[in-house]
């Protein structure tokens, strides 16, 4: 009897046609957990580290945590991984919705999809069949649409469907792979999909999913919701409204968009409109949200409600959560949410990311604007900034005339144009948009978390620690007085200590010694959530969320069986980071790529930036190019890798001189 | 006559409108319902189940009510508000029409106990929006034969087919024993 897991993976071999139940080993549930662990196993294993995404041999994994299906709140997450063709690194994108408990109660715990179909097709799993059907029908149907298709040919109301839209379809790098209200939207994962000839994959499971002790685990997870309720109950003081209470940023309940609208950037990640937020557009704006939206939904047993029925007059029905929001809004100096939620009902059918894709829009217009695209590029193109940016995401969705150069991303699209478009992709890091954020003082923390976090994005790496110290001693205090959440009571000292100005103010304190252990654990809280397949808004994203390291272990141990311990727990934490880092090393990542976008910051420090690398690699036991060590590697029982490592010259017998690496362009189609 | 007994009924209360669609009261009802208790969990099982349709902004808890041989002939459309609901959308029954409130293995039907035994229904605990409400009342129950409802049934075959022809089919019943 398997516990939190099913223990089988279909493996869908989509060249040949052939779907396979197998049956997975518990030693790596005990080593990797679940999740993105096991994910980042087999991609180690099984895809050769020069493979193109675009090639056959690249693996695309849709894959359950291991709690989902479990009763806990919010173990629902999907973890997809494939090769980006965007940053050409691992990809990993995670959605919430029901896909995964659907899943896993059909009996599966991952899909990997190899090869290549030669038409466009759907999978239907239903429990213990599994079929790939012909979905040549479906072919340049929007995401949501398709997925309504699907469950009324099929006729089954209570499948789960995930789908791309045209974007997936025309493997434009910032598809994304929309499901119910969640998507998961980042680093390609759609185009991938959308590359392998997988329109759709359709799942309905009625099977039981075990635990082991279970009493313990359900006391344990009412445990977790009475503190849901006991924290919604008390927002976080003297912080601002989204940091206060628990999920993902509550966008759809808030209407108040002052500090958004006055923080963030506005066009290509390059303007600050500090006076924009006045009494009429506060007004304006909260009657068009409140009018649009239907109904505040939740994802699989998740009392949090941050998703949202977005329905308009004249505009087909949608769900929607989070910033996408207002990402085209500011992208396009549009100061209407009603055009907001408009273009983003096209951008979902489409099925495109909602970070990346304003971004990119907003790039081009600079472009135009700076004489570098011409009258020519643009041509048929509308003169007002909506209708621009409608014209930009159909181009897009489409690769047609400069869409389909605008499709790869404003790294390798300024690349191709040239011209000094390079200056203009201003706001990546290692080839990937970032959020439009551009500040004034180094923040040593997230310094370091910009620069190393694998999975590129800061929403998925940040979260346990406050982002700017509290003004007053009396703040601080309060803050730490119920903070049961720290693994060790140092981060309560350090929360006292960190000033606005003066000596223990950013960017010298944190120290790098304290950033790092700062980073380390909020990386931590993330890689666990991965691995289990619980939504970061319960855990690592809120300030002093239900789960932390001290539940973890107990829930782990409840629902497998397997005891676990916080120790035990850090280290799995720490061999599932250094795998990962390894898949991206082995495909050349280093050090250079390591840092934010030049301007990120206004005021930068490089001596203090190396120091900062420098503290954090050593602690982490990876060498000066940010390369784990063989002692490292063989302490985590990742031999094999520190043996490749070797082999390929990555890493030297004697620690001497560090790789150069190869170029990660290599792969280029 | 009947005992006069006091007897505690519950009574859930179900907004539509509070709904969040998150299916925690499937989760935690197919939990407590697994044998050993809380082993398992698989919302088909559940005794609660959301028809959910998040398009037509359609978020209905419904729990399973009694086994029906035979399926509708005609089925009721709601419209409330402007909103159009399914036939079928309300309706509690194990229907031949359809796999709800029916063990997916067995096919056989659940029946929902509202937890008796326990503190409060368990969907109603883990429903933290507050869309599930519990109430509990007391109330006199006769036991025994309710010859009212005898009478009223007697009446109406009376009504229907004349009180010879039903005296006279009792009389032929009884002879058979």
């Amino acid at each position: 009897m398997r516990y939190g897991e099913t223990g089988y993976n279909l493996e869908i071999d989509l060249t040949k046609g052939t779907i396979e139940r197998v049956e997975t080993d518990p030693k790596d549930t005990e080593l990797h957990l679940g999740g993105l662990g096991t994910n980042a196993k087999i991609l180690w294993d099984r895809v050769p580290a020069e493979t193109d995404p675009f090639s056959p041999d690249n693996i695309l994994i849709f894959s359950t945590g291991l709690l989902c299906s479990t009763p806990a709140p919010g173990a629902n997450r999907t973890i997809v991984a494939t090769y980006s063709p965007q940053t050409l690194f691992m990809a990993y994108s995670m959605m919430g919705g029901v896909f995964a408990p659907e899943l896993k109660f059909a009996g599966y715990d991952k899909l990997i999809f190899r090869g290549k179909s030669p038409n466009l097709v759907y999978v239907w799993i239903h429990n213990d069949k599994v079929e790939i059907r012909d979905a040549g029908h479906l072919k340049g149907k929007g995401a949501v649409e398709t997925q309504e298709l699907i469950k009324k040919e099929l006729n089954e109301p209570d499948a789960q469907v995930a789908a791309i839209g045209l974007a997936g379809e025309n493997r434009v790098y910032m598809a994304s792979i929309e499901q119910g209200r969640s998507s998961a939207s980042r680093l390609g994962v759609g185009a991938v999909m959308g590359d392998k000839g997988i329109k759709a994959i359709a799942v309905r499971g009625t099977k039981d999913v075990n635990v082991a002790r279970p009493a313990e685990f359900l006391q344990l997870c009412n445990e977790v919701l009475e503190y849901i309720k006991f924290r919604e109950e008390r927002p976080i003081p003297n912080v601002m409204t989204i940091l206060q209470g628990l999920g993902s940023p509550q966008e759809m309940k808030h209407t108040d968009e002052k500090w958004h609208t006055e923080n963030f950037m506005w066009g290509n990640a390059r303007t600050r409109r500090k006076d924009f937020w006045n009494k009429e557009i506060e007004e304006k704006w909260e009657k068009t949200q409140l009018g649009a939206r239907k109904r505040l939904i939740s994802c699989y047993n998740c009392p949090m409600k941050c998703g949202a029925i977005i329905s308009l007059p004249g505009v087909p029905t949608y769900m929607m959560k989070c910033f996408s929001k207002l990402t085209y809004t500011m992208a396009a100096y549009v100061e209407d949410l009603d055009f907001a939620f408009k273009i983003a009902q096209r951008a979902t059918e489409y099925g495109v990311d909602g970070f990346s894709t304003p971004q990119t829009m907003a790039f081009a217009v600079e472009l135009y604007d700076a004489g570098i695209l011409t009258d020519k590029d643009f041509e048929g193109c509308p003169s007002d900034n909506e209708g621009r940016f409608y014209w930009l995401l159909d181009r897009i969705a489409r690769r047609e005339g400069i869409g389909d150069i605008l499709a790869d991303g404003t790294y390798w699209a300024a690349k191709k144009i040239g011209k000094g478009a390079e200056a203009y992709a201003h706001n990546n890091i290692k080839k990937h948009e970032q959020l439009p954020l551009k500040l004034g003082m180094l923040n040593p923390v997230y310094f370091l978390m910009y620069c190393t976090g694998e999975k590129m994005n800061i929403t998925q790496i940040e979260g346990q620690f406050p982002q700017s110290p509290f003004v007053t001693m009396e703040e601080r205090e309060e803050f730490i007085k119920d903070w049961t959440q720290v693994p060790d009571e140092k981060f309560k000292q350090y929360v006292l200590d960190w000033e606005i100005r003066g000596e223990k103010s950013n960017p010298y304190y944190p120290t790098p010694e304290i950033a790092t252990e700062i980073v380390d654990w909020q990386e931590m809280m993330h890689f666990i959530d991965d691995a289990l397949g619980v939504c970061a808004g319960l855990s690592s994203f809120p300030l002093k969320p239900p789960y932390h390291i001290h539940n973890y272990p107990k829930l782990i141990s409840a629902a497998t069986g397997v005891d676990m311990d916080e120790e035990k727990l850090k280290e799995i934490y720490r061999r599932n980071r250094n795998l990962v880092r390894a898949i991206n090393v082995r495909r050349g990542l280093r050090r250079a790529d390591e840092k934010p976008p030049e301007d990120h910051w206004k005021k930068r420090f490089p001596e203090l930036e190396e120091k900062l690398l420098d503290t954090y690699y050593k602690f982490k036991g990876w060498n000066i190019d940010g390369i784990p060590t063989k002692e490292t590697l063989q302490g985590l029982g990742l031999d094999y890798v520190a043996e490749d490592f070797l082999k390929r010259g990555i890493l030297k017998d004697d620690e001497a001189a560090p790789d150069k690496g190869i170029a990660a362009e290599t792969g280029k189609r | 006559m009947g005992e006069k007994k006091k007897k505690k009924v519950r009574t859930i209360k179900i907004d539509l409108d509070k709904c969040n669609g998150c299916r925690a009261c499937e989760v935690i009802c197919s939990a407590f319902h697994a044998n050993p208790k809380y082993s398992s969990n698989n919302p088909a099982r559940s005794r609660i189940r959301m028809i959910r349709d998040p398009m037509r902004d359609v978020y209905v808890p419904v729990y399973a009510g009694e086994y029906t041989p035979a399926e509708c002939m005609g089925r009721d459309k709601y419209m409330i508000g402007e909103k159009e609901y399914d036939e079928c959308s309300f309706c509690r029954a194990v229907c031949p029409s359809r796999d709800r409130f029916k063990e997916p293995d067995s096919g056989l039907p659940v029946k929902c106990d509202m937890c008796e035994g326990e503190e409060e229904p368990l969907c109603v605990k883990w429903c933290i929006t507050g869309a599930l409400t519990c109430e509990e009342r007391e109330e006199e129950v006769e036991e025994g034969v309710d010859m009212k409802a005898m009478e009223t049934g007697l009446g109406s075959l009376v009504d229907k087919y004349g009180l010879e022809k039903v005296a006279a089919t009792v009389a032929r019943m009884a002879q058979k024993g």
